[in-house]
């Protein structure tokens, strides 16, 4: 059961694979390293440290990478995950990923200067129009509502207080 | 006779009128959540997570009882209706389920999953009652060393799910691990893997780490691979049942229960198993097993009673040891931690206010349940109609607003973009998610018992063998072992039942498209999209 699912392999397909097993693997040694590099503890109790789970922790990443990179090779292969909106027939669309993720960004960069209502607007306006939406006006009428109507639900029902930015006064 | 008494008082504390309207927002709001299309259960409870801050302890876990039974009874509805399941535990219903929708069934097949999880719910709910106190009863006398071999048979059990890549299951159990470990030792008041980032000093909130593998990392997933053209919905009347239907329902409920509370009380994989164990019993007792593959109303009466008992079996290691099975467990268990509350043994001695509260409250969401979904099918049904470009753009809104909420600081929707990008990875490369959380919430208590069975031995290894402590190991390296075990085996030695469920797993990934998205994907690579794939790890 060491491979994860059979049929046509190229070496395309295993090299990309391939880099999750480097990946697993470099943060395998980061783990250690950063464990043996902890200085002595003062209040250390009882007879493990600090270092003792990382250093396990870490060599079954570099273990584990070390099998993979293995059944990589062998010609296993991950299964992409799929589900109801999924279509696993074309490329990945790195484009709307990346316009998602810019969207997403957008928020954290502007939640706290400019507050949640703003910034939670601008991340679900710019998350549809990534996914494909062209109905501009609608889109920023339900955005503006949902942010609106988050922020009174968080402040009033819940008693958290989500930034407010510069309508602070106005909200 | 206790537990009844004990019973009796939970429902005084479920029943006030607070609790119980939050029970059943709990319900309304984990079914129109759990329902929409690409939102399991688990991703489900962590994006409701946020709303039960600010609520009394007992209050927030009672709406979270009625979360988890409509998240699970949501995913059903989906993958019935679109033929998709979004999660394993489901991937069985949609065989059977599916077909009957085909076939203008869609109403009845609804139903039957509706009534039989709320047969098999209260039933196993029951169960629970009966058995968690004397399970909690002899786990106060097991030692830390007991503990944490419990808790590696338990990483080692979600690793290792039948019919995919131990390799990856291990993979995951690392990332997540790896996850735990961040933050300051609490023994040694040491910084770990903080790289001087002052906001990694108190650890990556549970919060974010499974808004960002499940919601976020769903959302980007799904947006590379999106589906562009219109999904076909099957539209859905009253659920009825008739007389034919009812009796050949109702034995599988029960024989659903009977297989699925059992492998949900057991620290080990999930309800992928005895889902399928439920439809191949089904199908070899059923009267009509020519209607299998066209629609027989008991392959979705049984998965699906099945589903709902394991999921109730599943809160037994979880409040009795603290121990989550599936990744939905999981998030409860550190929805509970957030107030301050360690399940394991002590939990029902030391709050029984609150779980007997909160097992009363399965009772009543449960019920809920049965009197929402029934008229309310319709409605469900028009919600996967929901457009896509919203759904997802609302999932990124939501689960930014959830991280955000839980500590106030910007740093974590950094974090949860990572994250999230890890999510992504680890859907792109078939690494599951199972493990990951797990070991990012058990991780730090794994560690913490180890640690103090070694200082009650004076780090003595040998005071790491206690007699529960062998039986956990024996069965971790059983697991660890089996393809090695299985070959030495005669191959008559298999359990017939088994293999055919094993065979029935392998046939549904192959037709949820898995072989064919390997040949096509193989095609698609032949680009030179090669270094952006890496996407930097």
């Amino acid at each position: 059961m060491s491979s994860a699912s059979s049929g046509g392999t190229t070496r395309e397909q295993g090299r990309s694979e391939l880099g999750v097993a480097l990946f697993l693997g470099a943060l395998g040694v980061l783990v250690v390293v950063s464990a043996l590099l902890l200085p002595e503890s003062r209040i250390a109790r009882g007879p493990v440290g600090p270092a003792a789970v990382p250093v396990v922790v870490g060599g079954l990443l570099v273990v584990t990478s070390v099998f993979l990179a293995v059944d990589v090779w062998r010609g296993g292969r991950g299964e992409p995950e799929g589900g109801e909106d999924i279509e696993l027939t074309g490329r990945s669309d790195w484009r709307t990923v990346a316009m998602l993720a810019a969207a997403f960004l957008a928020n954290a960069l502007l939640i706290e200067p400019l507050g949640w209502v703003i910034s939670g607007a601008v991340l679900f306006w710019g998350s549809a129009f990534a996914l494909g939406s062209r109905h501009y006006v609608r889109d920023a009428v339900i955005a503006v509502a949902l942010s609106m109507g988050s922020f009174y639900l968080f402040a009033l029902g819940l008693g958290i207080v989500l930034p407010p930015g510069i309508l602070r006064g106005i909200l | 006779m206790d537990a009844f008494v004990e019973l009796g008082s939970g429902f005084a504390t479920a029943l006030t009128p607070t609790n119980l309207a939050f029970a059943l927002l709990g319900v309304l709001l984990g079914t129109a959540i759990g329902v929409l299309p690409g939102i399991g259960p688990a991703m489900t409870v962590a994006l409701l997570l946020p709303l039960t801050r600010g609520l009394d302890v007992t209050t927030a876990l009672i709406m979270f009882a009625g979360i988890y039974y409509g998240g699970m009874y949501g995913g059903s509805t989906t993958s019935i209706l679109l033929n998709t399941p979004g999660e394993s535990a489901s991937v069985v219903t949609a065989i059977e389920g599916n077909r009957m929708a085909r076939t203008g069934r869609a109403a009845q097949a609804l139903a039957t999953a509706a009534i039989g999880s709320f047969v098999a719910g209260t039933i196993a709910t029951l169960l629970l009652a009966l058995v968690a106190p004397t399970v909690a009863r002899l786990a106060v006398q097991i030692s830390p060393a007991d503990m944490f071999a419990v808790m590696l048979l338990a990483f080692i059990a979600v690793t290792s799910v039948l019919g995919s890549s131990r390799v990856r299951g291990l993979a995951s159990l690392g990332l997540g691990l790896a996850i735990g470990l961040i933050g300051i030792d609490a023994t040694s008041g040491q910084q770990r893997l903080t790289f001087g980032v002052p906001e990694l000093a108190e650890g990556i909130d549970v919060v974010v780490v499974a808004v960002g593998l499940f919601a976020v990392g769903e959302a980007l997933w799904t947006a590379a691979h999106l589906r562009r053209r219109p999904v076909e919905v099957i539209p859905v009347g009253n659920p009825r049942m008739s007389r034919s239907d009812w009796s050949r329902s109702w034995k599988p409920w029960l024989r659903g229960t009977a297989i699925g509370f059992p492998f949900g009380a057991v620290p080990a994989g999930g309800a992928e198993v005895p889902t399928f164990l439920s439809y191949v019993t089904e199908k070899r007792l059923s009267e009509h097993p020519e209607e299998f593959g066209k629609g027989a109303i008991e392959g979705v009466a049984g998965p699906e009673a099945t589903n709902n008992a394991s999921a109730a079996g599943g809160l037994v290691p979880l409040l009795t040891l603290g121990i989550p099975t599936t990744a939905t467990a999981a998030i409860m268990l550190s929805a509970i931690e957030s107030y301050g509350i360690q399940p394991g043994p002590r939990l029902f001695a030391a709050e029984p206010e609150l779980v007997w509260g909160l097992i009363a409250s399965l009772f009543i969401g449960n019920a809920a349940l049965l009197l929402l979904n029934l008229p309310l099918a319709p409605v469900w049904a028009r919600l996967l109609r929901i457009p896509r470009t919203y759904l997802y753009a609302g999932i990124l809104f939501f689960a930014s607003l959830g991280a955000y909420a839980a500590n106030a600081n910007v740093f974590d929707l950094f974090l949860l973009l990572v994250i999230g990008a890890l999510g992504f990875m680890m859907r792109r490369y078939g690494l599951p998610l199972l493990p990951a959380i797990i070991g990012v919430i058990l991780g730090p208590f794994a560690e913490e018992q180890l640690r103090t069975a070694l200082q009650i031995s004076n780090g003595d290894l040998g005071g790491l063998v206690d007699p529960v402590a062998v039986v956990a190991y024996v069965i971790v390296a059983l697991i660890l072992l089996f393809p090695l075990v299985r070959r030495l085996l005669p191959t008559k030695a298999h359990v017939p039942v088994l293999d055919e469920a094993v065979h029935e797993i392998e046939e549904a990934h192959h037709h949820h498209g898995t072989t064919e998205a390997v040949s096509v994907e193989t095609r698609a690579r032949r680009g030179s999209e090669e270094s952006d794939d890496s996407d930097g790890y």
